[in-house]
């Protein structure tokens, strides 16, 4: 794409009908979004995108597999590396901080043993902070996986944790 | 529908996907007024109203559909890319009344002849995802979206899309590259989207809260609308509360509601109150003062800030500056696309800065080092991003920099101290 202007692919057409192999129908680009979180969550506990998963994501979208590469680490909820089984977002915007995120983070990190962007040595749980989860009126807040925690005890974040680092596939 | 709730009173139904409680409480009949309109008498109808862009720049939105270009194939894309810190409206307004939303977006895609329609949800809210894709879903059956809407010949489908989780991309330009597939840069104006924007055709891009808006325009008239509120900014508007306050949420007001009014309904400051933002991450930090501002797009300008988002963050005497300064910093850091060296460096340099500070081995010279860096990145930054961390932590500095100050110099002291 062009560095300050609009991608040059417009993603419907067909750019690529060179060779044989790649006769096949492209994906429409603005689908590109959900086909990652959809391969990156394709079965429970599986948190990240795999070489060979993007890979199989260049050919279906014809996006030349180090663009491809560009696209994904802009994004902070896409990760190419493993990550736990269980993805800890914790808000730390102002009101999240004023409202206490400091001490969730103290005490997660206690009990998990791990640090901002770090994953239990278990493949559990990884702890990310994020920037805001736009759900302020209920601070502090974090994401575990897809679910929205907001305003609870140590003790309910703790019986929370337990129970997912419980239930194993 | 009273005048002072809107968007709120639709929030009330106990089933907000419930598309036949919407049309029982007078869902859709702006929809229904609008149709028998001509698109152009739409687009005069809206200016007529005086509403303004909710997303934070306060754009006029008839004026922005009337500039849309002629082209085979025009777009409309609603931003839900809500990520604004101390932001949630959007949110709220999705939750509970996502076929406002939808309703909005039908009069706005007639309006301005799209065809097709997105709306761009930001990662964090998957869940929306799901539940605006039923909504849609109903409203397509009921005859409110799709081919042939209430009878007619007017056709738009609308399909959602999802984020990977990025603040830039509230950028209408970023947001546009974003739903193309590529990295969420913002790009250069003009040509602006309503000449070339999604896949290079005349695109228009409204924010959620103010596609909500547009169905009142029509089911009570432009008059009613424009009464309420204040001249140059008419209409009600969503305020996101939160912080030291006894009952944060989402409220609706007219515009040009004082800071104090707001404070009142959500049932006062915890503690003393010590400061306010307005507007947002990138909005000033005011004292408490600001309790007297008007919130409104021209009252607010005239106090040196921005209503941006109508986000409002109370803080009260616990909170100390310095990690103030060290979370707003860190924010713009992350946050940064990196496009654009000024920003990219300017704002690691400033996080640096104000974290050495907030963990108490800042130096005095940081203060004036930081704002000369801010005011490098307000003449040279690429986009709005870079260009408006000057409004925060200048405030932030003038306000409370004797705070910050003494902060830095008690902490030198310490370390000497302890040699």
């Amino acid at each position: 794409m062009a560095a300050n202007g609009i991608a040059s692919n417009g993603g419907t057409q067909n750019l690529d009908d060179s060779g044989p192999a790649r006769k096949k129908r492209l994906m429409p680009r603005d689908k590109l979004l959900s086909s990652l979180h959809e391969i990156q969550g394709r079965s429970p506990g599986k948190t990240w995108i795999t070489n060979d998963e993007l890979v199989g994501i260049a050919q279906d979208y014809g996006i030349p597999l180090a663009e491809l590469g560009g696209i994904v680490s802009f994004y902070t909820m896409f990760s190419r590396e493993r990550r736990g089984r269980h993805i800890i977002r914790l808000c730390d915007s102002l009101s999240c901080r004023i409202c206490g995120s400091l001490d969730i983070y103290q005490h997660i990190r206690k009990k998990l043993g791990i640090s901002r962007g770090m994953t239990t040595g278990d493949g559990e749980f990884s702890l990310e902070i994020v920037n805001c989860l736009g759900a302020c009126g209920t601070s502090p807040n974090m994401m575990i996986d897809d679910r929205l925690v907001s305003g609870l005890s140590m003790a309910e974040i703790d019986a929370i944790l337990d129970s997912l680092a419980k239930e194993k596939v | 529908m009273s005048d002072t709730q809107c968007i709120t009173k639709f929030a009330t139904l106990a089933n907000p996907l419930d598309i036949d409680a919407f049309a029982a409480s007078s869902g859709f009949s702006g929809l229904r007024k609008a149709l028998a309109m001509s698109p152009v008498e739409v687009v005069a109808e809206v200016k007529r109203s005086g509403l303004r862009g909710r997303g934070g720049a306060g754009f006029p939105t008839g004026l922005k559909w009337e500039s849309i270009a002629i082209d085979d194939e025009r777009y409309l894309v609603c931003n839900a890319d809500e990520g604004e810190p101390g932001t949630f409206k959007d949110r709220f307004v999705l939750e509970h009344a996502p076929f406002l939303v939808l309703e909005g977006m039908a009069i706005a895609a007639y309006a301005i002849g799209a065809r097709t329609g997105y709306i761009y949800v930001r990662g964090e809210y998957p869940h929306i995802v799901g539940s605006l894709s039923s909504a849609i879903a109903s409203a397509v059956k009921a005859g409110h979206l799709g081919e042939h809407i209430l009878g007619g010949d007017f056709a738009f489908n609308v399909e959602v899309r999802i984020g990977g989780g990025s603040y830039v991309v509230g950028d209408e330009t970023a947001l546009l590259n974003s739903l193309m597939g590529n990295r969420g840069y913002p790009f250069l104006k003009p040509p602006f989207p309503t000449e070339k924007g999604l896949w290079g055709k005349p695109t228009i891009v409204n924010n959620v809260e103010t596609l909500a808006y547009v169905p009142y325009i029509f089911a009570r008239g432009a008059e009613a609308f424009a009464s309420i509120g204040s001249p140059d900014s008419p209409g009600l508007k969503l305020f996101s509360v939160s912080g030291h306050i006894a009952h944060p949420g989402v409220y609706e007001f007219p515009m040009g509601s004082t800071v104090r009014e707001l404070a009142a309904a959500a049932g006062g400051a915890i503690g003393n109150l010590k400061a306010i933002q307005i507007g947002g991450t990138a909005g000033p930090i005011f004292d408490a003062a600001a309790l007297g501002y008007s919130l409104d797009f021209v009252s607010m300008r005239k106090v040196g800030g921005a209503l941006g988002s109508g986000a409002l963050v109370f803080m009260n005497t616990t909170v100390n500056m310095a990690q103030v300064l060290d979370v707003t910093m860190r924010f713009f850091a992350e946050e940064s696309c990196g496009q654009c060296f000024p920003c990219r460096y300017g704002t690691r340099q400033l996080a640096f800065m104000a974290n050495k500070i907030a963990s108490g081995q800042g130096k005095a010279e940081y203060l004036d080092l930081m704002r000369e860096t801010a005011r490098v990145m307000v003449g040279s930054s690429f986009c709005p991003f870079g260009q408006s961390i000057a409004l925060p932590l200048e405030s932030l500095l003038d306000g409370f920099g004797d705070e910050v100050l003494s902060f830095v110099k008690q902490q030198e002291f310490l370390k000497e101290a302890a040699v």
